[in-house]
């Protein structure tokens, strides 16, 4: 019997050498093998955690606290689900889309293998350190991606974001060193009966250099300044992998710090990243709505969306939180990939980007802009969609408990998401010249749409992505 | 899954399938287009004529399926959803027909029929949904499915009225989702059902349950159009003929009339309703928007503008009907949702006949139109006279009733709004029709683009749908004490709300 | 007060030079630099509080060595970045602001 836990984490690892291997610009068909095998593994993990509970996996044989223990339970199956289902439409888009661009797809294969094993290898991480490292892991295979262009452009967005998230996962180190030095232990189960209300200030400031270095590498209002020129910069397929998984990733780790061991401790700073959260959407918006270029509007469209996830810590013990928290996750992630990719498209067709652009070409492009009105509507937070029902639970959340101000703040930013959503629509539907179009080929459209289409049909079931999330972590509750 | 939880999702489905079918039906492919809209439009007709049959006798449609744990989606066909279904059934018929000869020969046709069905897939959802979750689905889809038909032309101008629709609508829909949703962190999860289910919440919340109900009425009167959330409306008379035709009578204000509808029978229950002091403030916004649609109405010489704001008087007559408490109002007002549906649609129609075969988008270029176009102008009287309620048509029992359930309720003041409505109709309305008929007709139209081939004034395709409901016009106010008139239908509802009494 | 206190007070004035550094210093080549400053206090934290009692603690140890690999790397990714950014514009600071 094999432990798809830890396939998950070697697979890609194998593929990514094997592609650096072949040599450069190669390596998408074992990639794209390799990913659609992830997929089924991470199925499986999921059905395997709804039948019999959490999962554990000791590597090697080596248990807490010498060796590096595997964890599954809901959360983290959910995120690992997530980033199998984005990344195998996005792999068979990139390599469509390399093949036009050879010198930009030098590195993407080896790279995008080790971003994902990281990512992989976080989810399942059950210790601090081990958090820590794959944390580095997927921050430099990201700025390896960013840089991929090997443009002056590309390589200042990559240098910025590089320093910005050393910077995080530095104060996220130095609080790791603390809480061991407090404890004597960085596993997450045995700390969570430890860590009380009345924990010594050393794990407060632990807590808060953590939180601090997760929030910038989130991206979280005022720290994006790093994000709009990394995502907007890079090549869509790498934008799109960037904005809908990677800031996810320590979004995910602040949750599981939450969630755990400092749940004693959240208190009124629950309402530090909710009015950053708030902020966040209505600057992140306000940018995208002035952006000239269209990349860099989904890209400010990404820090408003990503504000949407700190609206939920002040409700989090309550039910409903978690899972809205998740269903934003899982609604941004899909969209934005889906946004992204179909950027990518109009740019290619149309041998421009910005906005104003699109007039002419947009009537011959109707599957992409069709994927990126489907990807709207899940951004705006409009029914049917993930994004509907994340807004809903979040706003019934916030009511059941009487703060008024997170539903407004969800509520006033669906709106503003339409203004910029509608601001690229529109081009669609105004009479313009017929501009000229290059041809593109029609597996990057339909995978936009794929990516759009699921972000939409997802909101017509969610019952069993909640049911996963219910699983609770193995020894107590998540 | 049986037959009768079935058939309103074959409703559902008549319209959606041939809808994205024809999204990606090349533009030149027109004979498969046409075929898929029509299949689809006399297929959903003969479905809503089964259920028409089954409600009647008693029958349950319905069916449920969870999105999230404790949240369901859940359509029904009832009596009162039928009266909307089969007005929209019908109207879906002859507006598709009518769209056929009216958008013949203009580009991108293939992206508005799409939009067009899935609009009215959205309007169906509307009238089955089961719980104001449901409701809301469908609800917005109605507002995304509609901007891609109001903006049709692409013109700065079209553009600038589907913004300010856009947002209208939208904030709308904010509003309405908030209330849905704190309601539902009250009530939990709840179908719609006769005589309400927020009674059992009780007095001690009502504070916040009358604060619900203002969010939920503010964001369903925008699409109503109530007064002054009804700014969209005549923007919104950029698009091409039929959508304003499908807009005004029978989709987008129809919507936010049943919804109302809806909010008042099923989630509050008239009774309960009534105990918290809610109705009488609904009466006086439908009244005040009933008098402002008409005086503003007045005076503009656009035709289609002129109509836009008699929309926006007529419609709140629905309104008024549900907010009269007891059922004699109640029917009045049912009855006035199909009746306002098939009279506006019939103006939108002949506005459209005018437009195209003679460029008249003016009520002063109107001179003598009624020679040229006889039969479309005979089809504009008979709705014109409707709305002013002249007796022997459907306006004239729409009144009737409204004014009797205003009597029973004890709102008199409420019969002087309709007959100051009445007479404002008629200062409006008469001097199109004095012009059209008896005005010497200019010596050549400018703006002719059809040409007349003896009796057919314009093609018959835009000639047969005006003609069809301006006799349905007809037939509604002679024949409305048979038992298949609209009329026996909003009885039929109206006893089933108002467990016990009816006269 | 323990060797192992001065240690981790040590390390966390090393981290926060670092920090100011790379938040502070244009030049990318000294940026880099602070960054490994401001590694280099976080493990002398996480040594200097793990000494509890005589007996060394392997745990640290372990963590601090995977830690320096992984400072190794991300040195060596930033020194290539620079290298790249320097031969592509001469220059060695980034630019103040480009945006949209």
């Amino acid at each position: 019997m094999i432990d798809p836990m830890v396939w998950l984490i070697v697979l890609p690892l194998a593929w990514a050498c094997f592609a650096f291997l072949l040599g450069p610009g190669r390596g998408a068909r074992p990639a794209i093998a390799g990913l659609a095998v992830q997929l089924l593994l991470a199925l499986q993990l999921a059905a395997g955690l709804n039948d019999s509970g959490a999962g554990a996996h000791a590597i090697g044989g080596w248990g807490a606290p010498l060796g590096i223990d595997l964890a599954a339970d809901g959360l983290s199956v959910a995120m690992l689900l997530l980033t199998q289902v984005v990344v195998l439409p996005l792999a068979i888009y990139a390599r469509t889309y390399f093949a036009s661009y050879a010198a930009e797809a030098r590195y993407f294969w080896p790279l995008a293998g080790f971003l994902i094993a990281g990512l992989n290898a976080l989810f399942l991480s059950a210790d601090l350190f081990n958090l820590y490292v794959t944390l580095e892991l997927v921050g430099l295979a990201a700025v390896g991606l960013v840089a991929a262009g090997g443009g002056a452009k590309q390589i200042t967005a990559a240098l910025r974001y590089l320093f910005a998230t050393l910077l995080g996962s530095g104060a996220y180190l130095l609080g790791v060193a603390l809480i061991y030095g407090a404890y004597g232990t960085v596993s997450i189960p045995t700390l969570l009966p430890l860590v009380t209300a009345e924990a010594p200030d050393v794990v407060r400031l632990a807590g808060g250099l953590m939180l601090a270095g997760l929030m910038l590498k989130t991206a979280l209002f005022p720290f994006h300044f790093w994000l709009p020129p990394a995502h907007g910069g890079a090549p869509a397929p790498v934008s799109a992998l960037l904005s809908a998984l990677v800031v996810k990733a320590s979004f995910y780790l602040i949750l599981r710090l939450w969630l755990g061991p400092f749940a004693p401790l959240a208190g009124i700073i629950a309402w530090l990243p909710a009015l950053l959260g708030a902020a966040a959407i209505f600057w992140g918006s306000y940018q995208a709505i002035c952006a000239r270029r269209i990349k860099m509007l989904v890209a400010y469209s990404t820090v408003a969306q990503l504000g949407y996830l700190f609206l939920i810590f002040p409700l989090l013990p309550t039910e409903g939180a978690l899972q809205a928290g998740i269903m934003q996750a899982y609604a941004h992630g899909l969209a934005k990939a889906a946004m992204f990719a179909a950027a990518g498209v109009l740019i290619e067709a149309t041998g421009q980007d910005t906005v104003e652009g699109l007039a002419g070409a947009a009537q011959q492009l109707p599957l992409t802009l069709f994927a990126f009105g489907l990807a709207g509507i899940t951004l705006m937070g409009l029914p049917p969609s993930a994004g509907f029902l994340a807004k809903w639970q979040l706003i019934e959340a916030a009511l059941a408990q009487g703060h008024w101000i997170i539903a407004v703040a969800a509520l006033a930013g669906g709106l503003l998401a339409a203004v910029y959503v509608f601001r690229v629509l529109r081009q669609a539907f105004l009479l313009a010249p017929v501009g000229d179009v290059r041809p593109v080929p029609r597996m990057l459209e339909w995978m936009a749409l794929l990516l759009a289409a699921a972000s939409v049909l997802l909101g017509l079931r969610g019952v069993e992505l909640m049911q996963l999330l219910g699983v609770p972590a193995m020894g107590g509750a998540s | 899954m049986t037959i009768n939880e079935a058939l309103p999702l074959a409703v559902l489905a008549s319209s959606l399938l041939p809808g994205l079918v024809i999204f990606i039906l090349p533009e030149t492919w027109i004979g498969t287009r046409t075929t898929l809209n029509l299949l689809g439009a006399v297929a959903k007709l003969v479905l809503v004529g089964i259920l028409l049959a089954g409600v009647h006798a008693g029958e349950d449609y319905g069916v449920r399926y969870a999105v999230l744990p404790g949240l369901d989606l859940v359509f029904k066909a009832d009596a009162l959803g039928l009266l909307f279904i089969t007005l929209s059934a019908i109207l879906w018929l002859l507006t598709t027909l009518y769209a056929i000869g009216y958008l013949e020969g203009a580009p991108r046709r293939s992206r508005f029929f799409g939009f067009f069905s899935l609009c009215v897939t959205a309007t169906m959802g509307i009238a089955m949904a089961g719980n104001l979750f449901t409701f809301f689905v469908f609800y917005e889809l109605l507002t995304l499915s509609t901007f891609p038909l109001v903006v049709h032309r692409g013109t700065n101008q079209a553009m600038k009225g589907g913004t300010i629709y856009l947002a209208y609508t939208l904030g709308g829909g904010a509003l309405l989702l908030t209330g849905i949703v704190w309601l539902h962190s009250l009530a939990g999860q709840a179908d719609f059902a006769h005589g309400g289910f927020v009674a059992s919440l009780g007095q001690a919340h009502a504070g916040q349950l009358q604060l619900i109900f203002l969010l939920l009425i503010a964001g369903v009167g925008v699409k109503a159009a109530l007064v002054p959330l009804h700014g969209w409306l005549p923007q919104a008379m950029v698009a091409p003929a039929p959508v304003s035709a499908l807009l005004h009578a029978v989709a987008v204000v129809k919507a936010g009339a049943f919804g109302i509808a809806r909010i008042v029978y099923e989630v509050y229950g008239v009774e309960f309703a009534q105990s918290l002091e809610l109705l009488a403030p609904l009466a006086v916004v439908a009244a005040v928007t009933i008098i402002w649609g008409s005086l503003r109405a007045l005076f503009q010489d656009d035709l289609k503008r002129r109509l836009a704001y008699s929309t926006v008087s007529q419609v709140s007559y629905i309104v008024l009907g549900v907010a009269l408490f007891g059922p004699i109002g109640t029917v009045g007002g049912l009855v006035h949702l199909v009746h306002q549906g098939i009279m506006k649609i019939t103006l939108f129609f002949c506005a459209g006949n005018y437009a195209e075969t003679l460029g008249i988008h003016k009520v002063s270029e109107m001179d003598g139109a009624g020679r040229r176009m006889p039969l479309t102008t005979v089809a504009f009287s008979i709705a014109a006279l409707s709305m002013m309620g002249v007796p022997l048509t459907a306006g004239a029992v729409s009144k009737a009733w409204l004014s009797d359930g205003a009597q029973t309720a004890g709102m008199e003041w409420a019969i002087w709004v309709l007959w100051t409505s009445s007479l404002l109709n008629a200062v409006y309305f008469l001097p199109i029709l004095w012009r059209a008929w008896f005005h010497q007709a200019p010596v050549a139209w400018s703006g002719e683009h059809i040409p007349a081939h003896g009796w057919r004034e314009t093609a018959w395709l835009l000639l047969l749908p005006p003609l069809v409901t301006a006799a349905a016009t007809l037939a509604a106010g002679i024949f409305a004490d048979t038992e298949v008139s609209p009329l026996a239908w909003a009885q039929l509802i109206a006893g089933r709300e108002y467990v016990g009494a009816m006269p | 007060m323990t060797s192992g206190l001065i240690f981790a007070f040590a390390g966390a004035a090393l981290f926060a030079m670092g920090v100011a550094g790379v938040l502070l210093i244009d030049h990318l080549l000294r940026r880099i630099l602070a960054f490994n400053l401001m590694g280099s206090g976080a493990f002398l934290v996480l040594v200097g509080l793990a000494q509890r009692s005589d007996a060394a603690d392997p745990v640290p140890q372990a963590m601090v060595l995977t830690g320096i690999v992984v400072a190794v790397a991300a040195t060596a990714l930033a020194l290539g970045l620079v290298r790249r950014f320097h031969g592509l514009t001469g220059k060695m600071e980034l630019p103040v602001a480009d945006d949209d």
